[in-house]
């Protein structure tokens, strides 16, 4: 395939919201907001996407940067994940998203790419990216889920004729702090629960979160409820760097005097978006923390998986990190 | 086609250039700039080998449009030596034998500079985890990483010599 040779686009660099809506509206379908650009050279290159217009948002202002609220900490969406791993205030505070962010593909790529554009990627099914016209792409056929598909890396949840995985190391860590994200539009501000933001292809074949044409994601709130709890992250992928997880695990689990008074449990690589693990952290509430109850958690980890033809060593892998998670938190 | 007129730094010096939309720092570095060191590996970010710093962060300049970097610092490894003085690093570099075909090397010696103005004295997993956007397919890494360790060595030298000389002078 032709590589590093994109299509022609014009390209805009908005300094204020109001022009980057307005954008969007002129352009349509064929705008693509871009917030850092680490994943959008690569769908450009690939000629995979193919935008009449660029809308690069790095120059609109107040954007940016960590902020302490009356409840948590505001998180600009164009803050780069270098910035969040070395932000004292969230490595004080929420040291799991530290952790997720500093997973993230490369030092390089850490040091442009933002948490906004980290949390809105789209997925990495190789059919998709090829740009094969599949469900994701507007056909109708699910190539990954083929007789002769090759979905090793694909989902155990969710299958809604795609069966692509979310890829975001954050997401899922977002989710277990419970955090929640600030759309904007030209109508003016919603927020969203994390878990809600991302959505299978039940909801929506073509999209991975709730933003809908014309939205913008512009920060993300954390709130206080785990803040400094005890927290697991854990990324199994076949290299070290510059990969994708395969399955993660992000747990929050509010700990007193060894017992679990709460938990928060969500993997990623498993489902269309971040699963969080319902069943195992009901199973742990109210139980001491100990490799027992960290087998209960594990059980009920795996329950109602689906696997595909290559990928059902997911479900041990699955079984393995929430056991991590709940006894090493 | 409209290009972009861009204003910006490269190892100090101001410079202005016309632009595609489409083309990336890479492409500007070394099809208008005439600055060659950093390579196109992949062109997804995958490998290093176009690492620049941008306002003093690596980045790879693959993954970044020549238009976005309007008023920004770009250090490459060109900017490394010292006239004829080669950087530590380079020095240390040809010492361990840390390069073979050298396509990657650019992207190293410009990778070991950002860590050791963050951190003067690394060990060997910072050197590692700073490294690892980068990728080496001739000799493997621990020749790399040697000479990053003696690199630093030198430079927190050099940098006590110049304390030194202050103190007294």
């Amino acid at each position: 395939m032709l590589k590093d040779m994109m299509t022609r686009f014009e390209l805009y660099r908005p300094t204020a919201l109001a022009d980057a809506y307005e954008l969007i509206d002129q352009f349509g379908a064929g705008a693509w907001l871009m917030a850092g650009g680490q994943d959008s050279l690569d769908w450009f290159k690939d000629r995979a996407k193919q935008p009449r217009a660029v809308i690069e948002l790095s120059q609109i202002e107040g954007m940016t940067g960590v902020r302490e609220t009356a409840d948590g900490v505001e998180i600009g969406a164009l803050t780069t994940l270098a910035e969040i791993e070395e932000n004292a205030l969230v490595r004080e505070r929420y040291g799991l998203l530290v952790s997720a962010a500093s997973h993230v593909a490369s030092p390089q790529i850490r040091n442009v790419g933002t948490i906004g554009g980290n949390l809105c990627q789209d997925t990495r099914c190789w059919y998709y990216r090829a740009g094969l016209s599949c469900y994701r792409a507007g056909g109708n056929i699910c190539y990954a889920d083929s007789p002769e598909g090759m979905n090793r890396e694909h989902c155990l949840f969710g299958a809604s004729r795609c069966v692509a995985v979310s890829p975001s190391d954050t997401a899922p860590a977002l989710v277990a702090l419970d955090a929640s994200m600030v759309v904007s539009s030209r109508k003016g501000e919603r927020v969203v629960r994390a878990e809600r933001f991302f959505v299978g292809p039940d909801v929506d074949i073509q999209r991975m979160t709730a933003l809908q044409p014309g939205e913008i994601l512009t920060a993300i709130r954390i709130p206080s409820a785990f803040s400094s709890a005890n927290f697991y992250f854990e990324k199994v992928a076949e290299r070290k760097t510059w990969d994708f997880a395969l399955v993660s695990v992000a747990a929050a689990l509010r700990i007193e005097s060894g017992t679990i008074r709460d938990a928060r449990i969500v993997c990623g690589g498993v489902e269309c978006r971040p699963r969080r693990m319902r069943d195992a952290e009901d199973a742990i509430r109210g139980r001491e923390q100990n490799a027992e109850t960290a087998g209960a958690a594990a059980r009920r980890s795996a329950g109602g998986a689906r696997p595909l033809r290559y990928n059902e060593y997911k479900i041990p892998l699955v079984e393995n990190l929430v056991t991590r998670a709940v006894r090493d938190a | 086609m409209k290009g972009i007129a861009v204003s910006t730094t490269v190892n100090g010096d101001a410079v202005e250039f016309v632009c595609d939309a489409r083309e990336t720092l890479l492409d500007v570095l070394r099809n208008h700039l005439g600055l060659t060191g950093a390579k196109e590996g992949c062109g997804t970010g995958d490998c290093g080998a176009c690492s620049v710093l941008l306002d003093g962060q690596l980045v790879c300049s693959c993954l970044v449009l020549g238009a976005e970097v309007e008023g920004r610092e770009i250090e490459t490894v060109e900017g490394m030596a010292d006239g004829d003085r080669l950087h530590p690093l380079q020095k240390r570099f040809l010492e361990h034998a840390a390069l073979q075909c050298g396509v990657c090397t650019p992207g190293f010696l410009v990778a070991a500079k950002a860590l050791l103005e963050r951190n003067s004295n690394p060990s060997e997993s910072e050197i590692r985890y700073a490294l690892a956007g980068n990728l080496c397919r001739c000799t493997g890494y621990d020749k790399i990483v040697h000479a990053v360790h003696a690199a630093a060595g030198d430079l927190r030298r050099q940098q006590k010599a110049r304390k030194k000389r202050k103190a007294a002078g």
